[in-house]
């Protein structure tokens, strides 16, 4: 089970309250959790990646294990823990904006 | 009794007033979709309950709401918007074409006779249409692709399509506007398009009289007279009297004729609204003193409404689409500012009061009048 943390924006748009647990595939990897993620909660389809380019939204970054996955290409291996649900996806706001 | 909903977009959401006939007190509800961008909300005027609302963040991007209950509640719908076919160019800040890339949404309009059905026009512009009610969007390209599309090139605040207006009396027949493109009308229903901007003049482009390329701000149309048609552009507001074929500047006697709001009294249509702004370089009214103006005269003779405005120290502003008016007898007048106020007339603009002192800037104001 995948646990991912999103920002609270996110979870108010889909309802949420704290982190959510998904079942993913192996292999783990962005791609396949975002899938997972639009998959069940359709309201964030286009609002952690572009509907078009697949791309990530460019204030939003990916954190694991204390690091920075976001320039991580999408079909890339998560770590063992977030694959385990030992640790969590985090999906995060840059400050920026103010 | 009727009554009436006021639907304000604001910076960081959405809120919904709503009194009486009598327009003197009023329930706020709100913030809907808190800490987001609002850009626009609207009701179809089929099912007043049905209302779209465009949510948008610099983070997240763009979600389109939709309420069947007037606002009571909502649900994410369709946020899809993809150009059609080949995006192509435009023209970049520095001359280079650029890819169009879709940013979010100015504007919603609903269908006048389907509530399922509805209109957006969104940065970098163009022209979608939903006939599902929101959830899924298709763009009627032939606006992008008649043929000055790749000419295009935004202005301050983006390349944004901001006004639509549909024609009660011609179901094939739409005009929307673009900053800083101009104005342009569709005969068949979306399928091709022409600019219709003959007799604007703008110094701020290479050629003052282009056939694109000029910063309309809005448009305003009376639903009796679907041919007469009042412009807030970036300087100047002018009128057409043939659907937009050729227009004349009615700036007359205003203080300064740079603005971006505009609008039509609701049981006549020769009298129109604007909120003079000092300039391009200063957006808040002149002498800082806020004054809606407005001719009977359907331009030209202008008279400052300031009963209830502040007259001092006033340095808000107006934007495009943050006024309305209701069909009550006498109509009512809406505007809201960049400080977050939305003052309220329930006199046609004889005099002011506010509904809201202090939500976030208003990005848009809409009414709606209910039986």
């Amino acid at each position: 089970m995948i646990r991912v943390i999103l920002p609270p924006h996110l979870r108010t748009l889909a309802q949420v309250r704290g982190d959510l647990k998904l079942e993913v595939e192996s292999p783990v990897t962005q791609r396949s959790v975002l899938d997972a993620i639009e998959a069940r909660y359709p309201m964030l389809r286009g609002t952690i990646r572009d509907h078009v380019t697949q791309q990530r939204r460019p204030f939003l970054r990916f954190f694991a294990c204390e690091e920075d996955l976001s320039h991580e290409l999408p079909d890339a291996p998560l770590p063992d823990a977030v694959a385990s649900g030992a640790e969590p996806f985090i999906v995060i706001g840059a400050i920026a904006g103010g | 009794m009727s009554k009436v909903r006021v639907l304000a977009g604001t910076r960081k959401g959405a809120f919904v007033l709503t009194s009486d006939g009598k327009r003197e007190k009023w329930d706020v509800s709100g913030p809907h979709f808190a800490g987001w961008e609002i850009f626009h909300m609207k009701g179809s005027p089929v099912d007043p309950n049905r209302l779209y609302a465009s949510q948008c963040s610099g983070w997240f991007g763009q979600v389109i709401q939709r309420s069947n209950d007037g606002g009571k509640t909502w649900e994410p719908v369709g946020n899809k918007f993809a150009y059609d076919g080949v995006p192509g160019t435009h023209q970049w800040y520095d001359g280079t074409p650029h890819p169009w890339e879709f940013k979010r949404v100015w504007h919603l309009e609903p269908s006048l006779t389907d509530p399922e059905t509805v209109y957006a026009g969104v940065e970098d512009a163009a022209f979608f249409r939903s006939t599902d009610g929101g959830q899924n969007w298709q763009e009627l390209s032939g606006l992008r692709g008649h043929g000055s599309g790749p000419k295009w090139q935004p202005g301050a605040g983006g390349m944004c399509l901001h006004t639509i207006i549909l024609d009660p009396s011609d179901p094939q027949r739409i005009f929307i506007a673009i900053s800083a493109a101009g104005a342009f009308r569709t005969d068949d229903a979306g399928k091709t398009w022409r600019p219709i901007n003959q007799g604007l003049r703008s110094a701020q482009i290479p050629d003052p009289t282009a056939e694109v390329g000029h910063c309309v701000h809005h448009i305003a149309m009376h639903h009796s007279r679907p041919r007469v048609l009042f412009m807030q552009k970036h300087w100047d507001v002018m009128r057409s009297d043939d659907a937009g074929d050729s227009w004349k500047e009615v700036s007359g006697n205003l203080p300064t004729d740079f603005g971006f709001a505009i609008d039509v009294h609701a049981h006549e249509p020769e009298t129109i609204y604007v909120v003079p702004i000092k300039s391009d370089g200063e957006h808040y009214p002149p002498d800082a003193k806020l004054r809606v103006y407005r001719s009977r005269t359907g331009g030209n003779e202008w008279e400052a409404l300031t009963k209830g405005l502040p007259q001092q120290d006033c340095y808000v502003n107006v934007l495009r689409d943050a006024m309305a008016i209701d069909s009550l007898d006498k109509c009512g007048v809406y505007f809201g500012t960049t400080g977050g106020q939305v003052y309220a007339s329930a006199d046609a603009g004889d005099s002011w009061a506010p509904i809201v002192r202090d939500l976030p800037a208003v990005l848009s104001v809409e009414v709606q009048t209910l039986t």
